[in-house]
């Protein structure tokens, strides 16, 4: 399992305060940034789901249909 | 203050004849206790001049991000500092996403760029992405693709779409402080094109943004006069990086009564819930929503942002006992 470095809503480091309306957010949009590195993804959401690439760490996305 | 529902039932239910801006200033300022009874109204009015049947419609982001424009409550503008990335979504993905809405019962897929108009890149990647849905399933296509020539309007028209979303998204009065890239005279006369076309104009806009109640009734007013088939009204998500990133979410018994007032002032319209209204109106407010007027809604996920799950709302609309609108392809 990978430690999460950075917050995928907001892009700070996770362990800089708590987050709480970050993942609050993330119930409602996908991550933005990268949990790994904090670079801005190439995310592209579905009726049904989403997808984001960060270039260094690859590729997520919600389940689909 | 009971007379403008009084006013209402005789001028819009008996009659058909939408509010006037004055009234509808009247009715977006009437008292919570009055609610149950504007929504209720509203209601009577979508269901005899509408019928019962409610709309479900998926939408799709072609071109994300990287706008020129600087609507100031679009994370999609190139002008502010907003997380969001542009991307082109490939045809492949276009269709799946198309087959996804087709399976949810939906019959109308909109497709959306972020950009001020379109370019031949963009029009001939509709063009393609459009013959590919068309081959792959069954479901009326819109589009969303910003300020228009003539040309285009006409291209549009013969790749066979069938309804164009531009939305004015303010009053006239307020539209400068939302945008100032562009006017909301280049916005008219977009859909009044589109409107001549023979493509069904779907225009509708934002409340939320600061605008004053005489200025949301000014924008139901000017709706109206468009005539639009479809009126898609937002409710603002305040986002990130935006001007508008740090406003207030607006008050849920305020998009109620606006519900309410849109219906009141287009009785005839197809009057769907778009973006926001998940943050605005939560569960409870949304339902309420969907018996003050609404009779369309845009299922799943919007352009940056999730919405509720597809199956919540279908599961609503079940237990409502609002049949669902079949495909008619008749154009």
């Amino acid at each position: 399992m990978t430690t999460l470095v950075y917050c995928g809503h907001c892009g700070r480091e996770a362990i800089d305060g708590n987050h709480d309306d970050c993942r609050q957010a993330l119930t409602m949009e996908p991550p933005r940034y990268c949990d790994q590195c904090r670079r801005r993804m190439i995310v592209q959401v579905h009726p049904m789901g989403w997808s984001a690439r960060c270039s260094v760490h690859g590729g997520l996305s919600s389940e689909r249909p | 203050m009971n007379d403008i529902l009084e006013v209402a039932r005789e001028q819009v239910l008996e009659r058909g004849i939408g509010l006037s801006q004055e009234q509808l200033v009247e009715v977006l300022r009437s008292p919570d206790e009055m609610l149950d009874d504007l929504l209720a109204l509203a209601h009577e009015v979508r269901v005899k001049w509408c019928g019962e049947e409610v709309e479900v419609e998926g939408i799709i982001s072609l071109k994300t991000g990287g706008c020129p424009e600087d609507c100031h409550f679009c994370s999609q503008s190139g002008q502010f500092t907003s997380p969001v990335r542009a991307v082109w979504l490939n045809i492949p993905e276009l269709v799946a996403a198309a087959k996804e809405t087709a399976a949810t019962g939906a019959t109308e897929f909109c497709i959306v760029a972020a950009v001020r108009g379109p370019d031949a890149r963009l029009m001939s990647q509709v063009k393609a992405g459009i013959e590919a849905i068309n081959a792959a399933v069954e479901i009326n296509i819109a589009c969303s693709l910003g300020m228009l020539t003539q040309e285009q309007v006409d291209e549009l028209k013969a790749m066979g779409v069938h309804r164009y979303n531009h939305n004015l998204e303010s009053a006239r009065s307020y539209f400068g402080d939302v945008v100032t890239t562009h006017s909301f005279e280049e916005r008219w006369a977009t859909c009044l094109m589109v409107r001549e076309s023979g493509m069904e104009l779907c225009c509708g806009g934002l409340v939320g943004m600061g605008e004053s109640l005489e200025q949301r009734a000014e924008l139901a007013a000017q709706l109206a006069e468009l005539e639009p088939h479809e009126v898609p009204l937002n409710f603002l998500n305040p986002r990130p990086g935006t001007p508008f990133g740090d406003m207030e979410i607006m008050a849920g018994k305020d998009a109620l009564r606006t519900i309410a007032a849109f219906r009141l002032a287009m009785p005839r319209t197809v009057l769907r819930y778009a973006g926001g209204r998940e943050l605005t109106l939560g569960d409870l407010g949304t339902r309420e929503g969907l018996l003050g007027g609404i009779n369309a809604v845009i299922v799943g996920n919007y352009l940056t942002t999730l919405g509720r799950p597809a199956t919540a709302d279908l599961d609503l609309l079940a237990d409502l006992k609002m049949p669902v609108k079949e495909l008619q392809k008749t154009l």
